[in-house]
């Protein structure tokens, strides 16, 4: 979470609305743990990582969704899940990733 | 909860810029998506995941990670999963002896995330020359240091003097906190003369058996290096698994 803090504020301070990525499930071998962490801003622009590079730019884009409808969402995402992910892990894995707005202030 | 108090989530990001052990639970999926619980160490809970009974059982589920200080994934009803995610402080290593195998430990320590703190009252020993690369060096009666120090659960206390003067006043401090690691240098026959010690001193037994002597995994070194190496190898897999977590 640490890592992510300072770019959600700059961005909060920019008006700009945040969306945040957790791991919440690892199966196999994943390159980031349980509980690891990335920032979307509105803009696109993005802090930490959920998996060292294999499905962020897919992040992205579900946290725009996320942002333009409200609504968090649990997103898996797998080399062996190709019917709704074209992205897979490098290393062979499956991750779950939550995708919520956040605003650190006040909550839902 | 009152609308002017803190968000779970503000809660949460304040813990994490404070460097404090704390928990966020998050509904990942059920009719209550969304919804956060924020539990500290100590104090009271702040939110709710929608219902009494869930937050009772989340809550349970969330104290437990904290003593883990790992995050996990529970599905406390049938239609309802939560994600407990925890913040883990940067641990903290306390070194109570400045000699020769505290050199190499200082290193491996600092470059496994952990911040550094050697104690030894003997200043021939604790030169700045040597332990240059520590976060902080303390030429103190290491028991008083000890005393004045925060030592809480992101804690590990080792004591390496090979002087009993030194290491039994310290290890006395150490076991009256909730360090999550205590390790003794010194031989079975060592530490046989050390809890007898301990035990005139007043210690109950079972808080003498947190201590980890003889100190670190049998890799069959002999070398400091090693020796450091096989102290820092049990630290982590007590950080990694929990007290009760080394082999």
């Amino acid at each position: 979470m640490r890592e992510v803090i300072h770019p959600i504020q700059r961005w909060q301070a920019q008006g700009k609305q945040v969306a945040l990525a957790t791991v919440v499930k690892v199966y196999g071998s994943a390159p980031r743990p349980l509980g690891a962490k990335m920032a979307i801003s509105e803009a696109g622009e993005m802090a930490g990582s959920v998996s060292g590079g294999c499905v962020e730019a897919a992040v992205i884009q579900e946290a725009l969704e996320v942002l333009r409808t409200g609504q968090p969402r649990l997103v898996p995402f797998g080399i062996s899940d190709q019917d709704a992910w074209e992205v897979g892990l490098a290393c062979g894995g499956t991750i779950e990733v939550f995708v919520e707005p956040w605003n650190g202030g006040e909550g839902p | 909860m009152s609308r002017n108090k803190r968000s779970p989530a503000q809660a949460f990001v304040d813990a994490v810029a404070a460097d404090r052990l704390a928990a966020l639970a998050t509904v990942i999926r059920g009719p209550t998506l969304g919804r956060k619980l924020f539990v500290p160490l100590q104090g009271e809970p702040l939110g709710t995941l929608g219902h009494p009974t869930l937050d009772r059982a989340v809550l349970a589920a969330a104290r437990e990670a904290l003593t883990a200080q790992q995050p996990r994934r529970l599905a406390p009803q049938e239609d309802t999963e939560v994600f407990i995610d925890v913040h883990v402080p940067r641990p903290t290593l306390v070194i109570v002896g400045a000699v020769h195998i505290a050199i190499p430990l200082v290193t491996f320590a600092k470059t496994l995330g952990f911040r550094t703190v050697v104690v030894d009252a003997r200043s021939a020993f604790a030169t700045p020359e040597r332990f240059a690369h520590a976060d902080e060096l303390i030429i103190r009666w290491p028991a008083d240091v000890l005393a004045e120090m925060t030592l809480d659960e992101t804690t590990y206390v080792v004591t390496l003097t090979h002087d009993e003067k030194l290491d039994n006043p310290a290890l006395v401090e150490a076991l009256r906190r909730p360090v999550r690691y205590i390790g003794a240098l010194g031989s079975r026959r060592t530490h046989a003369r050390r809890v007898e010690a301990l035990r005139a001193a007043g210690i109950p037994p079972e808080q003498i058996a947190r201590i980890h002597a003889p100190i670190g995994l049998d890799l069959g070194g002999r070398s400091p290096e090693e020796i450091a190496l096989a102290i820092m190898a049990e630290i982590v897999a007590v950080r990694n698994r929990g007290p009760g977590g080394s082999p």
